[in-house]
């Protein structure tokens, strides 16, 4: 089974929602889409679903145009957000609803409830009611009742957005596990970068309605196609500082001159905007030729193993991600160490021109 | 000014706990210094609302004292303890304009002239940057802005001498969330408070505290810097919570010749592996942060043998998985450090292997 | 298009559809169709246009039972919903006595209307009734047949009793819906007993309290078993209220035809003042946020 988008969009009350997506999921594959809050993540799913219709465009599972099928009729599941179960049924009969409504006989009904329940480790709540588990219980049961069925697509929107970062920990590698094994597609919509580098597969870059970019989630994070890819699929954002390339001379803000190196040699005179990921600029130099920049600390933020770092200089904003612990006071003066070498070029219209180069060659 | 100090504090909320699983709060000592920024950072369920609700004078303590400066508080209301607290959800008067909100405490507590009222609300405002919405009717603030004027609700009084928090930035947008942890930070720097921020975010407690009480079941399992909790965990619970992935945890045997595991001795500091044996226990536990493991194919002392099972690119880093013995380890690697194949080994270089007996760290005294 | 067809979906509405068609459309159509003509009998009806609504809107006995309506919906409002909150916060929180209180509460809104009626009629002889009974006793004349002020004072105190509890019981539920912090954030405030009505429950209050004032003066806008049963609109007239006077002419009369136009004008009236009180409530709260 593959499911195919045909230059969808959708238009709603003249305001452009989806604007011409083109992509092909492929079977058993597992497919991030990533992008910012109001990215039109969730109505692409709602379009592959069936709940809404495109205003253009069409949709094909299999190669048979479904576009106007109604979301009974194909075989799919969602899980959302919110954890919805019912509320007075219990967490057997919850899994086992879409069984019955497909009438299936009470032997089998019994035994794939308590499959996919051992699956996702509920095995043990099978009659207790929903209300009464954890939230990332409920949210176990809404997925159980997701997978039961032998979906063709199952869509995910943001399920584990209201789970402590703890649990998300646990269920998104269960959850990688548990499609590697099964035959269908999987859709994902996250706004983080990180959730999606974990999950792997396929990423999906969507921006104001547009797909910017698809492809394996490795090669969309290190070569993003332009800009605003790039920058969405960085947590934290990828820093960009604009500036000029001369005959022999990288200048950044008019303050900051170096001389072209090896990798920035292919770059023709002219402006450009060049991006530095967060975890590439460091409090230490890297290589010899890295630029020492004062820079002014707006806050250090630490997550338990890592701290990202604001900070400022005259004319731009920065920030690091540091592995380990850095407790820094905002106004405190430091001095941080600029990569020339693992620097991104962008054209002013956003086109990438450079990608920095890695050990690997990816 | 108030230094906080817990005494033999303890809550239960059974009118007569048979055991400690009875205990919200379990008996603990504990003293927060005045001006300091501390986080309550647990698990839901961990005693930290009880624990801060004690604090606010909501509930009162079954056992033992709240102490601020040394004077009881137990039977003290809110109202009396010179606190402001700022709640989950943004409390604001929909009615009132901001500055009637910033307002409203000096009014209730009378004797201010209007203009001295002035210039305080003004003075906060300033701060938190809403001296252009002053005279907008606060119900039509977004979630950001109501926080910040309840925040100005406290902070407008001379008499409050703690601000508690209570996962304060949950309905915030997230791009908005870390300008506000500035603000909080810059307000501490700014004004001589204790601050008390309750969450269960790590990113949270340790951007905002100079401290963290970390608690699990009703107890504070380490109190320190949240370097002190990533770099030397004092509890197994502190590795699993702190860190993600959190620690990497596997069981050795008590042996004549030390500690083994996986048939290979892993050799841990003399003074150490004394306390071991004399504790008597056999709630043995190792840990090492996946950020401490090093990954290579060099065999020899100290190293041991690994396959590599799952790598994973994220990024800036990969997390690789290898299956050491009868356990999975994970190895946080550089991202263009390239990952041996199949066959590898790690090793757990000093001083980051951590030795646990009953789930608590054991350590040698210091020289 | 953008939703997926599905026509079935619209099999479910069409049940609406035959009820609102039955129950407001065609009746009302009906009655505009009386309105508009004189009937004698079966087959004969002449069409006089405007000229039953003219009539009923000069007719003095109607426009004196429409001010009477007029005060009397605006008397018992200004009791009932200050009465209702004032109630509703002194209802207990938690525990059983918060379930008996509702129950006691509500207990007045279980009772049939014209038994209300009744019940008060014997309440208020001055017999056997106690109410009656005590005014008496304590010298007062009190006589509701003979004396207009003691019928309207009656009537008041009986709608009071009865549908004050229906305010009541909507402030309660809009209380409890209020977030415990925003008490304790009062309390760290040390905000007056006073300042936390003030600020915090009378605003939060202020949705349900739309409802409840719309729905009591469009219902007491339409009394009429109450009042029918125990003072049967006297003495004179000064208790007849608009739909007594309304029936009287239509089953009393025969006079289809006015009755109906003053139905429609009836109709119209409440349609217009609950519109005009529910949007000037709606603007003021917008006003108030849209000023800034």
């Amino acid at each position: 089974m593959s499911l195919t988008l045909q230059n969808v969009s959708r238009v709603v009350d003249g305001e452009t929602w989806i604007s011409d997506v083109t992509m092909t999921l492929e079977p058993g594959s597992f497919n991030v889409l990533l992008g910012r809050t109001l990215a039109g993540k969730t109505s692409l799913m709602r379009i592959m679903a069936g709940l809404d219709r495109p205003s253009s465009g069409n949709i094909l599972m299999n190669d048979v145009d479904v576009t106007g099928v109604a979301v009974q009729k194909r075989n799919i599941s969602m899980v959302y957000q919110q954890f919805i179960n019912y509320p007075t049924m219990s967490v057997f009969e919850n899994i086992a609803s879409p069984l019955k409504l497909a009438k299936k006989s009470q032997k089998e009904i019994d035994r794939r409830v308590r499959e996919t329940a051992e699956l996702l480790k509920i095995d043990n709540l099978l009659d207790r009611l929903p209300l009464e588990l954890s939230g990332g219980q409920q949210q176990r049961v809404s997925m159980a009742r997701a997978l039961v069925k032998d979906a063709d697509v199952v869509l995910f929107d943001e399920p584990l957005v209201n789970l402590d970062y703890k649990l998300r920990e646990a269920l998104r590698s269960e959850l990688k596990d548990l499609f590697e094994a099964r035959n269908c597609i999987a859709v994902y919509a996250t706004t983080e970068a990180q959730e999606a580098l974990a999950l792997g597969g396929e990423t999906a870059v969507l921006h104001e309605g547009r797909l910017l970019q698809k492809g394996p989630t490795p090669t969309v994070y290190h070569r993003p196609q332009d800009i605003e890819t790039a920058e969405i699929f960085s947590e934290p954002p990828i820093n960009i500082v604009p500036g000029r390339v001369t005959e022999n001379e990288v200048t950044f803000d008019e303050q900051v001159h170096f001389r072209l190196n090896s990798d920035l040699a292919s770059l023709e005179p002219g402006n450009y905007k060049f991006g530095v990921r967060p975890s590439h600029i460091g409090l230490a130099p890297h290589a010899d030729d890295d630029l020492e920049i004062m820079v002014t600390v707006d806050l250090a933020e630490i997550s338990g193993s890592e701290t990202f770092l604001h900070v400022h200089s005259e004319s731009y904003e920065l920030v690091l991600h540091l592995q380990g612990i850095y407790q820094y006071r905002p106004d405190e003066q430091i001095t941080v160490f600029f990569p020339t070498h693992k620097l991104y070029a962008f054209a002013p219209d956003g086109r990438t021109i450079l990608v920095p180069g890695r050990a690997e060659g990816l | 000014m108030a230094e906080i100090t817990l005494k033999t504090l303890a809550h239960s909320y059974s009118k007569k706990p048979a055991g400690p699983e009875d205990y919200a709060i379990r008996k603990m000592e504990h003293v927060w210094a005045q001006g300091g920024a501390y986080a309550l950072l647990g698990p839901s369920g961990c005693g930290k609302s009880t624990l801060l609700n004690i604090i606010s004078g909501l509930v009162t303590p079954s056992e033992g004292d709240v102490l601020f400066d040394g004077k009881r508080m137990n039977e003290l209301p809110p109202e009396k303890r010179n606190i402001a607290q700022v709640f989950q959800f943004p409390v604001i008067y929909d009615t009132m304009t901001v500055y009637d909100n910033l307002a409203f405490p000096l009014r209730n507590q009378g004797g201010f002239s209007e203009d001295w009222i002035r210039e305080k609300v003004h003075e906060v405002a300033d701060v938190l940057e809403l001296s252009g919405e002053l005279k907008r009717k606060a119900k039509n603030l977004s979630a950001d802005q109501k926080q910040k004027v309840s925040m100005g609700r406290g902070l407008v009084r001379e008499d409050v001498t703690a601000i508690l928090f209570d996962e304060p930035l949950t309905v915030i947008d997230p791009q908005l969330k870390w300008r506000l942890r500035r603000k909080l930070k810059q307000i501490h720097e700014r004004f001589d408070i204790t601050m008390v921020y309750v969450t269960h975010d790590q990113l949270e407690a340790s951007t905002f505290a100079d401290k963290i009480a970390l608690m699990y079941e009703g107890q504070i399992v380490q109190f320190g810097t949240p370097q002190e909790l990533f770099e030397r965990p004092a509890h197994t619970f502190v590795g699993y919570f702190i860190g993600s992935p959190g620690m990497n945890f596997f069981e050795p045997r008590l042996t004549d010749e030390g500690l083994m595991f996986n048939g290979k001795a892993i050799p841990v500091n003399e003074q150490i592996l004394d306390k071991v044996r004399r504790s008597g226990s056999d709630n043995i536990r190792l840990g090492i942060r996946p950020e401490f493991v090093t990954l290579g194919t060099d065999t020899g002392e100290q190293r041991y043998e690994v396959t590599v099972t799952g790598v994973e690119d994220l990024g800036t880093y990969q997390m690789v998985d290898v299956e050491f013995g009868p356990v999975t380890v994970k190895v946080r690697i550089p991202e263009d450090q390239p990952v041996p194949n199949d066959a590898a080994s790690i090793g757990f270089p000093d001083p980051w292997l951590k030795v646990y007996v009953d789930e608590r760290l054991v350590e040698a005294d210091h020289e | 298009m953008n939703k997926i067809e599905n026509n079935k979906a619209w099999f479910f509405v069409i049940p609406v559809f035959v009820v609102v068609a039955f129950s407001a459309v065609i009746p009302l159509m009906t009655v505009v169709n009386y309105s508009v003509q004189d009937i004698f009998g079966a087959n004969s009806a002449f069409w006089t246009g405007t000229e039953w609504y003219r009539e009923m809107l000069r007719n003095p006995d109607l426009q004196a039972a429409l001010l009477r309506q007029f005060a009397f919906s605006f008397a018992i409002l200004a009791i009932e919903v200050p009465l209702g909150i004032g109630i509703a916060l002194l209802m207990p929180k938690k525990g059983w006595a918060a379930s008996a209180a509702l129950v006691l509460v509500a207990m007045p809104l279980l009772i049939p209307l014209n038994v209300v009626g009744t019940i008060w009629q014997i309440l208020a002889r001055s017999d056997i009734g106690l109410l009656g009974w005590s005014l008496s006793s304590l010298g007062m004349d009190y006589n509701i047949n003979a004396n207009a002020a003691d019928a309207w004072f009656t009537i008041i105190l009986m709608d009071v009793w009865h549908w004050t509890p229906l305010i009541a019981l909507l402030s309660y539920s809009g209380l409890r819906a209020i977030p415990d912090a925003y008490y304790q954030a009062a309390r760290i405030d040390r905000a007056s007993r006073w300042a936390v009505f003030r600020y915090i429950q009378l605003p939060k209050l202020t949705n349900v309290l739309v409802i409840g004032v719309l729905l009591r003066f469009m219902d007491s806008f339409m009394i009429y078993a109450e009042p029918f049963v125990l003072t049967g609109g006297g003495p004179g007239s000064s208790t007849t209220f608009l739909s007594q006077a309304l029936t009287t002419m239509a089953v009393g009369q025969f006079d289809l035809g006015p009755a109906a136009a003053f139905s429609i004008i009836y109709f119209l009236i409440i349609l217009a003042v609950s519109w005009v009180f529910y949007t000037a409530i709606m603007t003021l709260q917008k006003d108030k946020s849209a000023q800034q």
